[in-house]
């Protein structure tokens, strides 16, 4: 039985109260108005070399070139103005998303190991349901995120603005979908869905340890079944509703996949450390080199998945050059350019360098090491898919983007030691636990 | 860890009290044996359509394209839809044994044989279309980028085609050394079996001199290993440039992001129905149902009812990504498959792809063997009209209404398909009569973990390891004096040996038999192989007890099986 330690509990404390002042910090300098961002604007243009900001400008704003240049300026302000003010508010979306979908990653593969009758994993499942004890938290905390949206505290999802549908005959066709109650009734029935297979899933092996029989887990077996076929469907759904209609006038049949792709290597990534950190502290003494060995297996293998599905989606659109799809990536490598190429680093060229080695998979410092380039890589990832579209170019990597991080980093903690702690580590009335216990690669 | 311990929830994945022996008797059984006339029915047929296939390829390379159904808006139609198809079906024998073997399912060392068999059989299918598809074959060494007389006239690299070329010719290459390795001892295993100088030459070349010392194994599990990881991320690179083929053009319908992965689940998709297809037969004709069991079916129907939904969650998302995008071409395209000239393809391709593979939630239907086959067999046409689909119709219609057209085959489009499927199943066939259809090394590896016999014996309480011989029939023979009364029990189920009307064989050919034992058998009164072909259980044991030093001999060394086959061979 783990007990939640009084040092990681106060160091999860820290990160909430630095993470808050954090975004507090990011809410208060935000501009109040038009006019402070043209005063901004005008400092910037005062203080850095005209030239190389004007650059920018000019390309960002290739349609409104033709306009005089007063207006420009006076455009080009409010556009900034709406960008700044979404920035605390997307660096928060970020780390609610990436946060969560960490955690629904986990539990997808946590429902696969139980469908496929995996004899190796059983002993890290406690960790696993750990992880996704996150899951409810999150899951609100982000649907919260979708109401404040739809309530115009934010302008995340221009599509939600009636004035912005108004001018878009793009969006007024999507508008059978795109709509803040529909979306939101989505939103319920998604959280809800993967919430109430994480709760039942953990009712069921918890009761499995003490049953004399198998039914609880024949029964949590075609739940998982089940749950995965949901989360199938939903999953692609939620990729399209919470990231791709960002960017209402883009479109990517791959788009689904390709977010299971960054979701899944996340979560594995992120049971391995957990069981490391626990296995340092020995209360995972089952648990030996053979089974993180398989975990960095899969943490290599996803990578280059990942990879595989971004190349995809990114060659295609390069290839063709159809301008309506094109200018998702020309907006992305224009002004994203060190995350956008960062991330194919952090996500692919190191995992790939580091976890190729057979001894390596079974080194805790390697897979350690690895596995915090890897979060960061697929944090990256999130930050480039949300923020173009909400930002623009005014972003920057700072105090906000930190604090909002830090602060879900530690809820996440918080909520995933103490969920460890309510429940012995081994399942132990899983028929394979005895496999998984002999388990030796 | 002990290592043949396995969780008793898990099911058997071989039938029956079988010995290391069994096996080996049992894979080289058919290579061993003569083929039957069913056999030879099929081959007639499949060499027929083969034949007809290559006349029709050699009419259109002497006449042209033109006679095919192709015109100038679909300028791909049978080739391509027949390319992909087979190239698809090729993904299975890949997906067996290479990622199988990485997620360690043991249940694939049934199937991965003849898997990677169809694998290569079907990859060379696929290659002929690339080739006589173009309008100037002659021409086609002008893919390789050569150095030549043309002041290093070069490739585009740009092009999925020239992809394609790189794609297929890895793929069938490491495909092929990869077989080879795996069938290296158990190409050896026949040739130390072989009683014919000539089989045991052939044998002899194929095994590259396999010896199976423990070095030899420790490097062919390595490399294995290698391959498999080599292979995977190679299939589903190869399908995914067979989907750029498309995905990266402007045409409607075509040019979507989803193509690689949905291409690459759509071929393991139809890749296991085809596998599912075969082996229901194989298992049946080459009696290997212990190793080929109602549970490797299921788990087939498993992945296939798996891809499947895959693949119709990719219709889905592509059908709502067409409306979403609120690009009029895409949203046609659309309405086109589902409401056009080719609806009925499309209706077609939809209830086989998405609604079939739906009915393997049910065990029952999942569990039925025939079922299973006819699933399989709707799976392949629902893939065919899949990639014919995609193909003809987003070509037929698209931009410009005045290039809207149909397409409809000729004779010679229709005979080059028909042909592939002859040249396949010609080529499997005679892979059935000469391979071992069935790793047996592999499987020999998983009987004391996974073999029914052993897992009952630790059910009922054994402990680990369980000894050799599990079940002991306790067989009581009563001791009989008299050898005369023996004699005449064996002969009179074994025949008697007239010596005046039949020749007497050279039993010494048996392996196990020298000149002193063929004498004593002589004198017991059997001569022909016919007779020690006869042997069974009893008849072994009556031996036994006839003769004085030899006791378990013919059994051990197979008289009867050897004997079969130097008496059908002789």
């Amino acid at each position: 039985m783990y007990t939640f330690s009084s040092k990681l509990k106060t160091f999860s404390y820290a990160l909430m109260i630095v993470g808050i002042l954090g975004v507090a910090y990011g809410f208060f300098t935000t501009p109040s108005s038009v006019e402070d961002v043209k005063i901004m604007l005008q400092e910037s243009h005062d203080t850095h070399g005209a030239t190389a900001t004007h650059q920018n400008d000019t390309q960002a704003n290739d349609i409104e070139a033709t306009h005089d240049t007063a207006h420009s300026d006076d455009a080009h302000a409010e556009h900034a103005f709406h960008y700044l003010m979404n920035k605390p508010w997307s660096a928060v979306y970020v780390a609610l998303f990436f946060f969560f979908m960490i955690s629904l990653g986990t539990l997808a593969f946590y429902a696969i190991q139980h469908v496929s009758q995996a004899g190796w994993s059983i002993v890290l499942f406690r960790v696993m349901e750990g992880i996704t004890a996150y899951l409810p938290i999150g899951g609100i905390l982000l649907f919260v995120f979708f109401v404040l949206s739809s309530l115009h505290l934010n302008h995340l999802f221009v599509w939600m603005d009636p004035e912005v549908v108004a001018h878009d005959e793009l969006i007024q066709n999507k508008a059978g979908y795109l709509n803040v109650p529909f979306f939101l009734i989505r939103a319920a029935i998604y959280i809800a869905g993967w919430i109430w297979y994480r709760q039942h899933s953990r009712k069921l092996t918890l009761a499995q340890d003490n049953a004399t029989d198998l039914s609880n887990y024949t029964k949590l077996f075609k739940r998982s079944a089940a749950f995965l076929v949901f989360f199938l469907v939903t999953e692609s759904m939620m990729s399209w509703d919470w990231i791709m209609s960002l960017d209402p006038h883009w479109f990517s049949t791959l788009f689904g996949w390709y977010l299971f792709a960054s979701m899944i290597v996340s979560a594995i990534t992120t049971i391995a450390l957990v069981s490391i950190y626990l296995k340092g502290k020995g209360y995972l003494e089952f648990v030996n080199d053979s089974h993180m060995h398989d975990l960095a297996k899969f943490m290599f293998g996803f990578s280059i998945f990942w990879t595989y599905l971004w190349f995809s989606q990114f060659m295609l659109i390069w290839y063709a050059d159809i301008p309506e799809e094109v200018t998702y990536f020309v907006t992305r490598f224009n002004d994203y350019k060190i995350p956008f190429l960062g991330m194919l680093v952090l996500n692919f060229v190191f995992p790939l360098l580091v976890l190729m080695n057979s001894d390596y998979k079974r080194v805790n410092w390697f897979i350690v090491s690895t596995g915090i380039i890897i979060l960061i890589g697929h944090y990256i990832d999130i930050f480039v898919m949300i923020m173009p579209a909400t930002v623009g170019d005014q972003w920057f990597f700072g105090i906000t983007e930190i604090g909002a991080a830090l602060l879900v980093l530690g809820i996440f903690i918080y909520v995933v030691f103490n969920a460890i702690s309510k429940a012995p580590l081994l399942a132990k009335g899983n028929p394979f636990t005895k496999e998984s216990e002999q388990y030796h690669y | 860890m002990s290592s043949h311990y396995e969780a008793p929830i898990r099911r058997p994945l071989i039938v029956g009290d079988k010995s290391y022996h069994d096996i080996t008797l049992e894979v080289a059984a058919p290579v061993e044996g003569k083929a039957n006339k069913l056999w030879w029915t099929a081959f007639t047929i499949a060499l027929i359509a083969f034949l007809w296939g290559l006349g029709a390829i050699i009419y259109t390379i002497g006449t042209g394209i033109g006679v095919w159904g192709l015109n100038k808006t679909v300028g791909w139609a049978w080739d391509i839809t027949n390319f992909v198809w087979w190239v698809g079906i090729g993904h299975a024998g890949t997906l067996i044994s290479a990622v199988l073997l990485l997620f360690r399912q043991k249940w694939r060392m049934g199937i991965n044989r003849s898997a990677e068999a169809m694998t290569i059989f079907s990859v060379v299918q696929a290659g002929l279309f690339p080739v006589i598809h173009m309008g100037r074959v002659w021409n086609a060494h002008f893919v390789l980028p050569i150095p030549n007389q043309f002041g290093t006239l070069w490739t585009n690299f740009n092009s999925p085609l020239l992809w394609d070329v790189f794609a297929i010719s890895t793929y069938l290459s490491v495909s092929l050394v990869f077989w080879w390795t795996g069938l290296l001892p158990d190409f050896a295993m026949l040739r130390d079996r072989a009683v014919r100088p000539f089989q045991k030459k052939i044998y002899s070349l194929l095994s590259f001199g396999w010896t199976g010392r423990a070095k030899d194994w420790q490097r062919f599990e390595e490399v294995s290993l290698v391959l498999a990881g080599l292979a995977t991320p190679l299939v589903l690179s190869v399908h995914t440039i067979v989907s750029f083929d498309f995905a990266t053009s402007v045409i409607p319908g075509w040019h979507t992001t989803i193509f690689p992965p949905y291409f690459v689940a759509g071929a393991v998709f139809s890749g296991f129905a085809m596998v599912n297809t075969l082996l229901i037969i194989m298992r049946k004709v080459s009696n290997l149902e212990a190793y080929i069991t109602k549970q490797h079916i299921e788990l087939m129907n498993i992945v296939i009812m798996i891809t499947g939904s895959i693949v119709g969650c990719a219709y889905i998302t592509e059908l709502f990504i067409a409306w979403y995008s609120g690009v009029e071409y895409e949203q046609y395209a659309f309405l086109n498959r589902a409401t056009g000239p080719y609806w009925w393809a499309y209706l077609l391709m939809m209830s086989c792809n998405v609604l079939s593979p739906q009915f393997m939630w049910f065990k029952k239907l999942r569990t039925s063997i025939m079922f299973s086959f006819f699933i399989s067999i709707v799976v392949n046409i629902g893939m065919w009209f899949e990639r014919f689909v995609i193909i003809v119709t987003s070509l037929h219609r698209d931009y410009l209404p005045s290039s809207w057209t149909m397409f409809s085959p000729t004779f010679v489009d229709i005979g080059i398909y028909v042909g592939t499927i002859g040249f396949f199943f010609v080529l499997f066939l005679l892979y059935a009569r000469t391979f071992p259809v069935i790793a047996q090394a592999e499987v020999k590896s998983i009987l004391k973990s996974s073999g029914e016999a052993y897992k009952r014996y630790r059910d009922a309480g054994g402990k680990n390891p369980a000894p050799t011989k599990v079940v002991k029939v306790s067989t009581t023979t009563e001791e009989v004096k008299d050898t005369a009364v023996q004699k005449n029990d064996l002969l009179g189920s074994l025949g008697v040996f007239d010596n005046s009307t039949q020749k007497a064989d050279d039993l010494k050919l048996i392996s196990g038999v020298g000149p002193k034992l063929e004498k004593t058998l002589n004198t017991i009164g059997i001569y022909s192989f016919d007779q020690v072909s006869k042997m069974t259980e009893k008849e072994y044991d009556l031996l036994d007890s006839l003769l004085e030093s030899f006791k378990g001999r013919a059994k051990r060394d197979d008289w009867a099986g050897q004997a079969k086959n130097l008496k059908n061979n002789g």
